[in-house]
């Protein structure tokens, strides 16, 4: 492969971890949001919550990512950047994944903890933030490490659109070069290699809140949830 | 915004074909994943049979080892590239196949590597009792697997593994990039040739959430049943 072409490989690693990032922020505000929405004490509240969860893991990623690249600009008149229009698709799906996250890590904080928030006067803000949101927040970070990887592996997808992420530059580099075998191995190797950052990265932080929300971290053998299941 | 019916009443019979093959790839993609899981996962526990629960680490790392590796090397990274390499390397190779049967097996390949983790927790959850009882009934370790351990191990991870059923059914949209006319590229070709993008697009939209959250709710009725 010529320096030209690794340029071009290069420019896609750039691509796709702006992608990763930009979708990542994206989807835990969304997971946060709708994932507090759904333990929300009005009704209206958490069914609302309820439907975009449904809605949005109901479809598939790429679906979505077409949506927001044909129909939106059709329906409603916006004509958003690729890098936009990609990151508000892979943030608003991820997201609804991220959000049954968030529900499942708040249900299980002991409901005592909640109680005694309330026998002190807290409001129900702060009870969120001071009482829930600290113990929660560290149970969730494994399940968000297996969504951060599945995001990783969500971005590939835009290249279908034309986006010059990392596995637009492979296809490329094969048309150029007329020879696969060697640039897949390399784009796959690349895409690893950052999961494998991503995964080690979060682990730490996992140790970090723990130890501040006074907890030794357990050594477990992690199952990842089966992102695109239905089951929450 | 404009939506016009007429548009979805051409696309219709495109849906039902995309339909069809879209099935036909989640069956066979399903399969594929729930017997190579199943390999992967008894790879992963070759030790010393019938002890192994009780030193499953520190042995035969001749095995686990590369099919450790290999597995979630597979995992973390995507499917879409995976699906390229083996649609484009392998007539490099020597091996042609349909577009259909390269992606049903990249997609099979690649949900082995979460269903290996399921069985891998469904055979863990089998209490120790069971494999003491196979010892002591002096069981030759094929009939221990296949009589005591795998029933109850399977019949605890049928729910999770539906889970994956469902989690494959969104991922067949991605065949679309090789070619394969699944329900998004029946859409994407009806859309181009008409001009329409938002009717076809809309409609498998709802197909799937059609498709998917029913399912779901199967599955939860499932698991209530079998997971006791």
């Amino acid at each position: 492969m010529t320096s030209g072409l690794w340029h071009l490989v290069l420019s896609g690693v750039w691509t796709t971890l702006q992608l990763l990032v930009l979708g990542a922020l994206l989807a835990t505000a969304v997971s946060f949001i709708v994932g507090m929405a759904r333990t929300h004490r009005l009704w209206i509240v958490r069914f609302a919550a309820g439907v975009y969860t449904e809605v949005f893991r109901g479809t598939s990623t790429l679906i979505m990512i077409f949506w927001v690249f044909f129909v939106l600009p059709l329906a409603f008149g916006w004509q958003l950047v690729p890098m936009w229009a990609g990151t508000l698709a892979l943030g608003l799906t991820y997201g609804a994944y991220g959000a049954e996250i968030v529900r499942g890590a708040l249900n299980s904080v002991d409901p005592a903890q909640c109680e005694g928030g309330i026998a002190l006067g807290f409001t129900p803000w702060q009870r969120m933030r001071k009482i829930l949101l600290p113990q929660a927040v560290p149970e969730m970070i494994p399940s968000f490490c297996n969504l951060l990887v599945e995001l990783l592996k969500g971005t590939a997808l835009v290249s279908v659109m034309g986006m010059g992420d990392l596995a637009f530059s492979g296809n490329l580099v094969r048309l150029a070069l007329q020879e696969s075998a060697e640039i897949y191995a390399y784009i796959l190797l690349i895409y690893f290699v950052i999961a494998f950052l991503l995964t080690r990265m979060m682990r730490l932080l996992e140790h970090r809140l723990k130890a501040r929300a006074g907890k030794t971290p357990r050594p477990h053998v992690l199952v990842p949830e089966p992102v695109g299941g239905g089951l929450s | 915004m404009t939506w016009d019916w007429g548009a979805v009443r051409d696309f219709m019979p495109h849906f039902w074909d995309g339909l069809l093959v879209t099935l036909q790839a989640l069956a066979l993609g399903s399969l594929i994943s729930f017997a190579l899981g199943l390999v992967w996962a008894l790879l992963m526990q070759t030790p010393g049979l019938p002890h192994a629960r009780t030193n499953s680490r520190g042995w035969y790392p001749l095995v686990r080892w590369p099919v450790g590796i290999v597995t979630e090397f597979i995992r973390d990274t995507p499917l879409l590239v995976q699906l390229f390499f083996l649609f484009y390397v392998l007539p490099e190779w020597g091996l042609t196949f349909s577009a259909l049967t390269t992606g049903v097996v990249a997609i099979g390949l690649h949900y082995s590597t979460y269903t290996m983790q399921v069985y891998r927790a469904g055979i863990e959850a089998v209490p120790t009792g069971q494999w003491e009882a196979a010892t002591a009934l002096s069981l030759p370790p094929t009939r221990t697997w296949t009589a005591v351990i795998l029933p109850q191990a399977i019949r605890r991870v049928v729910p999770a593994l539906g889970n994956y059923v469902i989690a494959i059914l969104k991922d067949t949209p991605v065949l679309m990039a090789i070619t394969v006319l699944d329900m998004l590229g029946e859409a994407r070709l009806f859309s181009q040739q008409h001009f329409q993008f938002t009717e076809p697009l809309t409609v498998i939209g709802v197909a799937f959430v059609l498709i998917s959250y029913p399912a779901s709710l199967l599955l939860r009725a499932l698991e209530r049943r079998l997971v006791r």
